[in-house]
């Protein structure tokens, strides 16, 4: 991800209370010294930044409290106690200020990251993730509104600074929580794809391959490693390939599971296919898949007795097309 | 030598030892043509475990092995194709037509061994 | 570059050696089961050509990644006479013999990207590409893309 740093002064100013500011350039002292609401700042958006995150800053109890309310009214994050809710409030309000002044929204996605990874296993849905930061960002412009309305010339420049700003965090902190997501179920799917692929002997050269919910392309890749491996360390002579437990197929996968059928061929086993539902013998007819190579048989039990009447005596031929 | 060929009673078995250059293919299929010619066999078995790549050009000399062998009455029989090996001559869409394929020698021999019990040739 | 190999094609044994370094690379780029295999069956094919039509040449493999992929490019050069017809040299036919017996349609099934320049006289540029995703994130970022 790239980051965005303001060159200018912003890298130069420290991020201490309203109180060290003393310190700093002939600018800042005339913001302490205005202090009010009247007081207009000189200079750019920067500035007005800068200006805007000390004083959320200097009223980020209040703020963090009001913020807590607007979760508890919208009745977000209940799978979280108070005291999580608020140590991650903190810790959001503190990263959020960060990446509001400094631009670079590093920290704020590492934090992210590790937010989303505590809080996914507890069920926190993305809508609430999304939610909370939106309804942070929409407490810290209340709070604003409310500190310049005087004066709407500038409330539009302390808006036409903070928006983007606030807007970028938004989407960040949503996509991490959103990639992390889906980094966690695909760690899930594929642990759960290595167990639903058993190949399993039967008897003796017969080897039975149940095959159960999605097939993708990976999974179909997956499928015919396991199965050819298997045919070669039990010197198979039939494989029956049940795929009652599938409900659809595409055209991709199809051409996969007859080109699976081909190499088990090559091999010297033959194939049966089992469990084909209506819609998917409708699917390979429409995509006008070359079942010629293999037998098919609608159930699995008619699909085991076949395949022991072959595995008695059969000889498998590299392009064979008996029925 | 890249090629081990012996012969048991009326088949022959050839057992590939290494990756062939396209002239160590050529070779392989003229000395099993000069065998065939001088034996009465029954049978060749090839183990192609050795190749990590069956291409169109091997496929074609098998192919023409068996062709030759079948003219003088033997049948051939290719085993130890490796699973990824099968896989890539399937995604190639090589031509296999008339191969014999069996998992191991001895798959293959018993193939041939049914074979000469029905003592008719099998279709296809 | 510095992890780019070259094999010198002058005769049928160097088609030996272009496919083991073919499977060594794609190995060692991570390439899982079967791969390694594809990658020197479609290199053994173009290689073929080389000795077969310009009698020499060269295979030139090199890795590649990008933000979402890692993958291989496999060049196959020559200066030989050139392919007149690089339709018909590509074309699938229904037989499973077409391609002018080049075996090309046979090497681009099994490759990712395919690009063939032919001028009859000059000679012929092969290349060819096998790449797979880093994880599943990254194929589920690269298919939002071509989505949108």
């Amino acid at each position: 991800m790239d980051e965005e740093r303001r060159q200018s002064n912003s890298d130069a100013r420290t991020r201490e209370h309203t109180e060290d500011r003393a310190s700093e350039s002939p600018e800042a002292r005339s913001r302490e010294e205005a202090d009010d609401r009247s007081a207009e700042p000189s200079g750019g958006d920067d500035e007005l930044l800068q200006e805007l995150v000390a004083y959320l800053r200097e009223n980020r109890t209040k703020l963090r409290e009001e913020w807590a309310q607007r979760i508890s009214d919208a009745e977000l994050l209940q799978v979280m106690s108070d005291e999580e809710i608020f140590s991650e409030a903190t810790e959001v309000y503190d990263n959020y200020m960060d990446a509001l002044e400094t631009g670079s929204i590093e920290n704020l996605q590492t934090y992210a990251r590790e937010l989303s990874e505590r809080i996914i296993p507890r069920g926190v849905e993305t809508d609430e993730v999304l939610g909370i930061v939106l309804l942070l960002r929409d407490a810290l412009a209340r709070s604003l509104f409310a500190r310049y309305q005087e004066d709407l010339g500038l409330l539009n420049r302390i808006l036409d600074s903070y928006e983007p700003a606030a807007n970028r965090i938004a989407v960040t902190v949503g996509v991490s929580f959103v990639e992390e997501r889906e980094r966690v179920i695909h760690e899930q799917q594929e642990a759960i794809r290595e167990l639903s692929t058993p190949v399993l002997q039967l008897r003796d050269r017969l080897l039975i391959l149940p095959i159960i919910g999605v097939l993708d392309t990976s999974r179909a890749r997956q499928l015919t490693e396991q199965l050819l491996g298997a045919i070669r360390d039990n010197r198979a002579t039939v494989v029956v390939i049940d795929i009652t437990g599938v409900a659809t197929i595409d055209r991709t996968v199809a051409n996969h599971l007859v080109q699976t059928v081909e190499a088990s061929r090559l091999m010297g086993a033959s194939t049966i296919l089992t469990g084909l539902s209506p819609d998917i013998a409708q699917t390979l007819v429409d995509l006008g898949v070359d079942l010629s190579m293999m037998k098919t048989v609608a159930d699995l039990q008619g699909g085991l007795e076949e395949a022991e009447r072959l595995a008695g005596y059969r000889a498998a031929a590299a392009s064979d097309t008996e029925t | 030598m890249s090629v081990a060929i012996l012969r048991q009673g009326d088949v022959l078995i050839a057992s590939i030892q290494s990756d062939l250059s396209d002239t160590e293919v050529i070779e392989l299929r003229q000395q099993l043509a000069e065998l065939v010619g001088s034996y009465r066999l029954r049978g060749i078995v090839i183990d192609v475990g050795a190749l990590d790549v069956i291409d169109s050009f091997v496929t074609r000399a098998l192919r023409a092995i068996v062709l030759t062998a079948r003219l003088r009455g033997a049948e051939t029989i290719i085993v130890g194709i490796a699973p990824e090996v099968a896989i890539a001559m399937v995604q190639f869409r090589l031509n296999l037509d008339p191969l014999r394929v069996a998992l191991d020698l001895d798959e293959a021999l018993a193939m041939l061994d049914r074979r000469n019990q029905r003592g008719a040739e099998d279709g296809g | 570059m510095a992890d780019e190999v070259r094999v010198r094609i002058d005769g049928d044994a160097d088609l030996v050696t272009a496919r083991a370094e073919g499977r060594a690379m794609a190995e060692r780029l991570g390439f899982p089961r079967p791969d390694p295999t594809l990658i020197a069956t479609a290199i053994s094919e173009i290689a073929r050509n080389i000795v077969m039509h310009a009698g020499r040449g060269e295979i030139i493999l090199e890795p590649f990644e990008d933000a979402n992929r890692y993958g291989i490019v496999v060049t196959a050069v020559d200066e030989g006479p050139g392919i007149r017809d690089v339709e018909a040299a590509l074309r699938d036919d229904v037989s499973g013999r077409g391609g002018l017996g080049l075996g090309l349609p046979g090497a681009r099934r099994l490759m990712d990207d395919f690009e063939l320049e032919s001028n009859a006289g000059t000679g012929t540029t092969v290349t060819m590409r096998k790449w797979r995703f880093r994880d599943e994130l990254a194929r589920l970022r690269e298919e939002r893309r071509r989505g949108a």
